[in-house]
């Protein structure tokens, strides 16, 4: 019998017995549906990380020097923990320095950073991240103004009371108002706004856009940092090799500025967006361990669910056998039939896991702020798993089937 | 002269039954001629329902041969008996054996799909073995929404559609009453008449069997009388 022939005559006995399909996929559903959906969405997180969350939060090419490393993972002890806290920190003549030893297309800046309420006028606002910085840190950023500009090299130098917001504080301290030349309280200092930055968007739902920026010479440097104290020596180069070779010689340099003999390990931490891609990569290779377990055991039910409706679905279809051998049907064909049988079972179970897994990956789209990455491999294995689990379950019982004497069947009540 | 469609000789058929061995058939030689009308009777237990297995090609015999339309059938495969029955004859059961959940149409194309037939040869042909029987107009009609003498004109259709060599009949009226009966058997006579087709059928009505021209009547699993009647 054609092929085709079996999967129209399949789904007419889908058709005819619905609840009884139904619960014989539910199994390769679930299987396929968790698939798809955890595939989705951490493919999703994958494309989230590597394209959005690193470049913005660390920007390409680009690290910061810090005294310990901004993302932990693995397993950290106490003991390192201890050893982090008794590094040297880092001072503005650690800046200079580090300046000085990159060539001049490199971009360098300082970033001291600390979150304090904010006030104009009646308003007020807490936890706005506020940073002292130098002047290349908004190319660094990329960060353009929306309105009014940014501080100059004159304002840095001469340590002017003088800040650059981001678009969520001036709607909420200058609702309606124009903020540029107000007068902005960060931590009780006023400070005068000269511009306010694009929107920059969200990460994992957190605002990019609850900043003020100000010059590191001004009074900022006594609400983020003890005097001459830098969090951060950020590093921009034009392109990887070159952030390459400024990384060498950052440690260079910052190795004899810490006076460290060659078996010493360095006392201080290049934070590059790779901290970030491996700890994700950690994360996401773990969920793509548990997967196939939890595939794996749901196609496992699911595949016995289907052998034990097929074998139902002979005993009970005994006389349809017989009729149809004596009409001269095969083995092969009687074979074939309950084996396709069984394999669009399960295939209309698997597609219907692909909708639902979508579907799931579109509501965790739609109440987060992950995308969504189908994989259209995923959808290939899902329906693969889907036919080869009904054809593995169908075995037995289509060649219980198959083997069946036409006499008896035929007599069968 | 006519050549043999069915040629047995020393056909038996033993069944292992808790420990006995039943000997259903116990040397049957039998021979059919194309274009025949053939009654096979006998009471209950004479082997008349072994003998008809045998000669449908769904059971293969204890030993003994058996030639249908020339090739020996008696030591085939499976699969290969699939094939004659396929090809060679057409089955007319007692209690129809229609699938209940396809219409007329699809139960009458069903040996053609075995066939290997294209969907449109298979419709046509469907169509022209109902039309044959009468139920041109029943023809997207499930077995449920017939009458039980449709039903066995779906059947008699069902076997007449791969113009098989034999059609082979097992008690066709024995859940018809009378009027249907009689009704059915002037389908068969008419098949015999106009197309001549061979037909055997086992029946234990003296009735039905007196619209067959030979009548063999079993008796212990041998043949105990074998009569043709004047035309």
């Amino acid at each position: 019998m054609p092929i085709y022939e079996a999967i129209v005559l399949a789904l007419g006995m889908i058709r005819a017995q619905k609840l009884k399909s139904f619960f014989s996929l539910v199994g390769a559903f679930i299987g396929v549906m968790f698939l798809i959906a955890v595939v989705s969405i951490v493919k999703g997180m994958d494309k989230y990380v590597q394209e959005d969350f690193a470049a913005k939060i660390f920007g390409i090419n680009t690290f910061t020097v810090t005294r310990r490393p901004g993302v932990q993972f693995g397993n950290v002890t106490d003991a390192m923990r201890r050893a982090w806290r008794r590094r040297p920190r880092l001072y503005d003549e650690d800046f200079q320095a580090v300046r000085d030893a990159l060539p001049p297309e490199d971009l360098v800046a300082i970033e001291s950073e600390n979150q304090v309420e904010g006030q104009a006028g009646t308003k007020s606002s807490q936890y706005i991240q506020v940073s002292g910085v130098s002047e290349d840190l908004f190319r660094i950023r990329d960060y353009r103004v929306a309105e009014g500009r940014l501080f100059s090299p004159e304002e840095i130098s001469h340590g002017q009371p003088v800040v650059v917001i981001g678009k969520d504080v001036a709607d909420s301290l200058f609702t309606g108002v124009d903020p540029i030349g107000k007068t902005i309280r960060l931590a009780g200092f006023p400070f005068t706004v000269v511009g306010v930055i694009e929107k920059q968007g969200t990460v994992f739902g957190i605002s990019l856009d609850r900043f003020a920026i100000a010059p590191y010479t001004s009074e900022i440097k006594k609400v983020v940092n003890p005097h001459k104290v830098v969090d951060g020596i950020i590093v921009k180069a034009p392109t990887p090799a070159l952030m390459q070779d400024a990384m060498d010689r950052v440690e260079g340099i910052m190795r004899s500025r810490h006076h460290l003999r060659p078996e010493q390990d360095d006392d201080f931490h290049l934070d590059t967006q790779e901290d970030v891609l491996s700890f994700w990569a950690k994360i996401s290779s773990v969920l793509y361990t548990a997967l196939p377990l939890l595939v794996g055991v749901s196609l496992v039910v699911g595949g016995i669910v289907i052998m034990n409706i097929m074998l139902m679905a002979v005993a009970e279809r005994t006389r349809e056998i017989g009729i149809r051998k004596s009409l001269g049907a095969r083995r092969r064909d009687i074979l074939a039939q309950f084996l396709v049988e069984a394999a669009t079972l399960s295939t209309t179970g698997a597609l219907a896991g692909i909708a639902a897994g979508l579907l799931l990956a579109r509501i965790v789209k739609a109440v987060s702020p992950l995308p969504m990455g189908v994989s259209p491999l995923s959808i290939v294995i899902g329906i693969g798993l889907g036919v080869g689990v009904g054809v593995i379950a169908g075995v037995y019982p289509a060649s219980r089937a198959a083997r069946l004497d036409p006499v008896a069947a035929l007599r069968f009540e | 002269m006519s050549e043999a469609v069915i040629r047995t000789v020393a056909l038996t058929r033993d069944y292992p039954m808790g420990g006995e061995v039943v000997r259903a058939l116990r040397g049957v030689d039998l021979e059919i001629p194309q274009n025949e009308f053939v009654a096979i009777m006998g009471p209950s237990g004479s082997g008349k329902s072994t003998l008809m297995n045998l000669i449908g090609c769904l059971d293969t015999p204890t030993s003994g041969q058996y030639w249908l339309a020339g090739t020996e059938v008696s030591r085939m495969t499976d699969d290969e008996l699939a094939g004659v029955r396929n090809r060679q004859i057409g089955f007319v059961f007692q209690t129809f054996n229609l699938l209940p959940r396809a219409s007329s149409l699809h139960n009458v194309e069903l040996p053609l799909i075995y066939a290997g037939l294209k969907a449109r040869d298979r419709r046509a042909k469907a169509e022209r073995a109902l039309a044959a029987v009468g139920l041109a107009d029943r023809m997207e009609h499930r077995p449920a929404e017939l009458s039980g003498g449709q039903r066995q004109r779906v059947a008699i259709a069902r076997a007449l559609v791969t113009e098989p060599s034999i059609i082979l009949a097992d008690e066709p009226t024995g859940n018809l009453d009378s009027t249907t009966s009689e009704e059915i058997m002037r389908v068969f006579e008419e098949l015999h008449r106009t197309r001549g087709q061979t037909i055997v059928m086992v029946t234990h009505e003296a009735d039905i069997a007196r619209h067959a021209k030979r009548v063999v009547t079993l008796h212990d699993g041998r043949i105990s009388s074998d009569q043709l009647k004047a035309a």
